[in-house]
């Protein structure tokens, strides 16, 4: 016959035993690199980031302007049917003002970012960014937005050629 | 049906380097406690027994893996154990020329079940499988509680 | 198919460094089963183990590796892996061993070592990113936590004091659980809303900590049940799960509709057509305490925006109308994600097998859901559980 669990096994070790050998321990640094292929949509996707332009894919089947473009629609799983050119504004569906670092070390100047939707491309269809030119009491979601471009000559063909979103201007396109 | 079109001028499409990056501290556990502590402080290389199966575990285990039961019972491993399967590696590990070619083995011990890969320091034309050997340890005071602490196995002198 | 029982379960401590390696924290949650369920490895057909990223205990195919501590040796055995929602997923995947008649016992094993990844967990988190699109911004992973919670919070004009309240009532529930790690029995709504901002709206104690730990369950046939004379068999009713799309800037992140749908499938297998009135207690995945609401919405415990209603009056107590988390949860007991199975279906099996203890709900309960929920904001897994 079974019986209910009364002990409960496990040695906590603090950060000390760790870091400083107080057990005895392996240490390893992996050192592995990438190059990954961008692909199809991606590809023409970074080609036009460079030239300061967003573009999107339609399916005609669902009669969408997919953004990020890509080579398939997900939903029907049919190939997408042509490149479409989509705007730089948009609108901020959600955002974070974020004190941490990718480590999650503590920084004082925080980072704004989220998620902004493109206008042009199908309701919600966005990507996540970083916003600029805005306050802890001036950002907001539904809040519209343009893309601060960096310099022609600076750009690379990544998704860093756009260096924030930013409030778009009164009478601004 | 594929994609309605497929970029052919190689220059257009794009890769992306990036790394994977990541840093790891592995305690030794229960079992490995034991074992490094036993061998840095005191050169000696110990297994667990697990009773009911009759099998002696090295590297040591905290459970038999066959009926999952707790083991407890600590053994000192034979001093001389045997090259059951070996290979010579001329590479290193990122694919360069080794300046010298390095033997690898499976390193087995009377009565244990399990045993080492580690280097054998012997020229390649004089290791075979069944060739008897010893582990070469580090000097006590630079031992560290690894599996390097073991430099390697030399060929036992009788 | 043919019913599935859980007959045991065990879990180890949950820590933010343990000393035991995987191999070992498996071996000790595994042994706790073994015994909870009174039976030996010998009896075991079929041993399913689940684990997150490879990356955080730092060793490839960790699967394989610490498989003997499982019990799988000589044994049919494989891992599954669906992010965070494996916590829940393992457990299907036992389930569907033994419904498709393949196995009679199975033993479900969830491991997790995070404190190997130097010098924080975060820094691996990292790579689950698109490394085109994602990855050049530099993302910590709890700004997707951030904004889905933003997102949820402005949507439904819900205030940061009612998400809070989940923080409270799930830390101050693990205080009865033994293998807690955050614990508290005199937090209050302003210790959360006073914490650090960590990216805004999500400060420090509305999240789970990373945790070092592992959980086992055995679970059986009804005839194996019947041969064992197992007294307190917990069934498993319903099964669903379920993922979303992975491009999530693409959705409207303020309700998991994946969840809904995983939650429809599970309901649909246990014939239960009003989950509010049917199911008497939740252990919605709470990695966040706007997750345990977003969840309970998910699970249509609750209608969209209004969980944090329901928590405000109390109704989600232990010993309110529809006990939520009586765990303590990831908030309280820790999250060493694939092994939160111990605080989810073991709570699960626990509570409906008047083996809580301390935490057992006090009033009758009959039936009982869960769920797991990860990858990037994508996958739901939901069990229901019942006697």
């Amino acid at each position: 016959m079974g019986q209910t669990p009364q002990k409960w096994p496990g040695i906590e070790l603090s950060n000390d035993d760790l870091l400083n050998k107080k057990v005895t321990q392996t240490r390893y640094h992996p050192r592995a690199k990438f190059s990954w292929s961008a692909g199809e949509a991606m590809s023409r996707f970074l080609n036009e980031l460079k030239e300061g332009r967003l573009i999107g894919r339609e399916c005609k089947h669902c009669n969408k302007i997919l953004f990020p473009p890509r080579m398939f629609c997900e939903q029907c799983f049919k190939p997408t049917s042509k490149w479409v050119y989509i705007k730089d504004t948009g609108t901020i569906q959600t955002y974070s003002i974020s004190y941490l670092d990718k480590d999650a070390k503590r920084i004082t100047n925080p980072i704004y970012v989220g998620v902004v939707s493109i206008d042009g491309a199908s309701e919600k269809m966005g990507i996540m960014h970083y916003f600029g030119e805005v306050t802890k009491d001036t950002i907001h979601i539904g809040m519209k937005v343009k893309a601060k471009w960096k310099p022609p000559l600076e750009r690379t063909g990544s998704i860093l050629d756009i260096e924030y979103f930013r409030p778009l201007k009164e009478g601004e396109q | 049906m594929t994609f309605i079109e497929k970029t052919t001028d190689h220059r257009k499409l794009r890769r992306w380097e990036g790394n994977i990056e990541a840093d790891y501290i592995y305690t030794s556990g229960l079992a490995g406690e034991r074992f490094f502590t036993e061998l840095r402080k005191n050169g000696r290389i110990l297994a667990t027994h697990c009773p009911r199966c009759d099998l002696t575990y090295l590297p040591p285990r905290m459970y038999c893996e066959r009926c999952l039961a707790e083991l407890r019972d600590w053994k000192e491993v034979p001093a001389t154990g045997r090259v059951e399967a070996f290979t010579v590696a001329r590479l290193d590990e990122e694919g360069h020329e080794a300046p010298e070619p390095q033997v690898w083995a499976f390193i087995k011990f009377p009565g244990i079940h399990g045993g080492f890969v580690h280097i054998v320091a012997a020229p390649e034309e004089k290791v075979k499988r069944g060739l008897e050997v010893r582990p070469r340890l580090k000097p006590q005071p630079l031992r560290t509680g690894e599996i390097t602490d073991i430099e390697a196995f030399e060929p036992a002198e009788h | 198919m043919r019913k599935v029982a859980v007959i045991g379960a065990g879990m180890t401590l949950f820590r933010r460094r343990l000393m035991e390696t995987p191999k070992e924290l498996c071996f000790e949650a595994t042994r706790m089963a073994l015994d909870s369920a009174g039976i030996e490895l010998k009896d075991v057909d079929a041993v399913i183990s689940g684990s997150a990223p490879d990356g955080f205990d730092g060793v490839h195919m960790k699967g394989e590796y610490y498989s003997d501590g499982c019990g799988a040796y000589g044994k049919p055995y494989m891992r599954v892996f669906v992010g965070g929602g494996t916590g829940v997923f393992s457990a299907i995947s036992g389930w569907y061993h033994i419904a498709s008649g393949l196995a009679d016992i199975a033993l479900v094993v969830n491991e997790e070592k995070m404190s190997s990844c130097q010098p924080h967990p975060q820094s691996v988190f990292a790579h689950i990113w698109d490394p085109i699109l994602d990855r050049p911004l530099k993302p910590n992973l709890i700004w997707i936590f951030a904004m889905e919670m933003n997102r949820y919070m402005t949507v439904h004009k819900i205030k940061k004091e009612d998400i809070a309240l989940v923080a409270v009532k799930n830390k101050r529930n693990a205080v009865d659980h033994p293998c807690a790690q955050l614990a508290d029995p005199n937090i209050t709504v302003d210790d959360v809303l006073n914490s650090e901002v960590l990216a805004w709206p999500v400060q420090r104690l509305d999240i789970s900590p990373p945790s070092d730990g592992a959980a086992a369950l055995v679970m059986a046939s009804e005839d194996a049940v019947k041969r064992l004379h197992v007294e307190t068999p917990v069934w498993m009713k319903g099964v669903g799960w379920c993922i979303d799309s992975t491009m999530w800037t693409d959705r409207d992140l303020y309700f998991p509709e994946y969840v809904a749908r995983a939650a429809k499938m599970a309901y649909k297998m246990a014939k239960i057509d009003n989950p509010r009135k049917q199911i008497d207690f939740a252990e919605p995945y709470d990695p966040f305490d706007y997750k345990e609401l977003h969840h309970m919405e998910g699970l249509l415990l609750a209608k969209k925006g209004e969980a944090p209603i329901m928590t405000r009056e109390g109704v989600t107590q232990r010993d309110g109308d529809l006990p939520t988390c009586p765990s303590g949860g990831l908030l309280g007991v820790g999250n060493p994600i694939a092994a939160t199975m111990g605080v989810k279906i073991g709570e699960l099996y626990w509570q409906l097998s008047g083996q809580a203890g301390k935490r057992q709900i006090p009033h009758e309960i009959k039936t009982g859901v869960t769920n797991a929920w990860g990858d990037l904001m994508q996958y739901g897994a939901v069990a229901v559980m019942g006697v």
